[in-house]
């Protein structure tokens, strides 16, 4: 078995497109939760990154394939993932935290504590 | 006059046109069971000379929930994912939800010469591959000359 990944997800394609992965998006009063769908694609091979207030998620699939194999139908068509999301102030992107598994990616991106809910008491008086 | 302006279209309109007949030029014949685009889990098919790769992109499932048959010459693969979706509140919002979510059932025609007793199974990152040899009397064969 070899990892040629490129013939088993783009065959004799160049690679033209990323592919864009599925998201669930949940706010909650402590920041959101953002769950992504990069099936294929190992822990290490994710990448997370914010820059400029722009989230983006990447990674690249990796399977195993026998030598020798051909592509006869394919609909994932590429072995790269990408989608980028534009943060807003509030949230704190140093305290993002991440983890992978079995082809999830799942974000909790908090709100900076400045940000959070606070009730306001009204003074009668 | 305005050549300079516009010059650069034609090469965008070629690449466009590029772009349009390989994306429709992939697939001309269709499937007796055809699939909607999008479809969950999405397959890519693998051949060599020995097996026939099947890959199911199913990210998030629990491998033995997943339930595999060979009948004949069709794969059938099944299954369920639930995503425990939180409940709307004042306190919470979802704002986008495109993950799948239910039962699933994908069917795969498998080439006439597939061995339904050798066939291997894996799931590894939200991947699950499955290989199924052919028979051997329909692999090639090279003949040493006496």
């Amino acid at each position: 078995m070899t990892e040629a990944t490129h013939q088993a997800v783009a065959p004799n394609t160049p690679e033209l497109a990323t592919l864009r992965p599925l998201v669930t998006i949940v706010e909650e009063e402590s920041g959101f939760t953002l769950t992504a769908e990069l099936p294929g694609v190992p822990k290490e091979n994710v990448r997370v990154q914010v820059e400029n207030n722009v989230l983006t998620l990447e990674g690249e699939i990796r399977l195993q394939t026998p030598e020798q194999m051909k592509s006869t139908h394919a609909e994932i068509g590429s072995a790269k993932y990408k989608r980028a999301f534009t943060l807003s102030r509030e949230l704190d992107s140093t305290k993002i935290e991440a983890s992978q598994r079995d082809g999830v990616l799942t974000l909790h991106i908090p709100k900076a504590e400045h940000a959070q809910p606070r009730k306001i008491e009204v003074q009668i008086g | 006059m305005y050549n300079t302006l516009f010059n650069f279209s034609d090469d965008l309109f070629s690449e466009l046109e590029q772009w349009q007949r390989q994306l429709v030029g992939r697939n001309i014949v269709s499937n007796i069971r055809p699939v909607a685009r999008g479809s969950f889990p999405a397959i890519n098919l693998g051949s060599t000379p020995s097996s026939v790769e099947v890959y199911a992109f199913v990210p998030g499932v629990e491998a033995k929930s997943l339930d595999i048959q060979i009948d004949k010459n069709l794969l059938t693969l099944q299954g369920e994912r639930t995503l425990a979706l939180p409940k709307e509140d004042n306190k919470l919002t979802v704002y986008a939800q495109e993950r799948f979510s239910g039962k699933f059932k994908r069917v795969i025609t498998l080439p006439d010469d597939v061995d339904v007793s050798k066939v291997n199974a894996s799931y590894k990152d939200g991947v699950l591959h499955i290989s199924i040899q052919r028979r051997e009397e329909a692999q090639p064969k090279r003949i040493e000359i006496q």
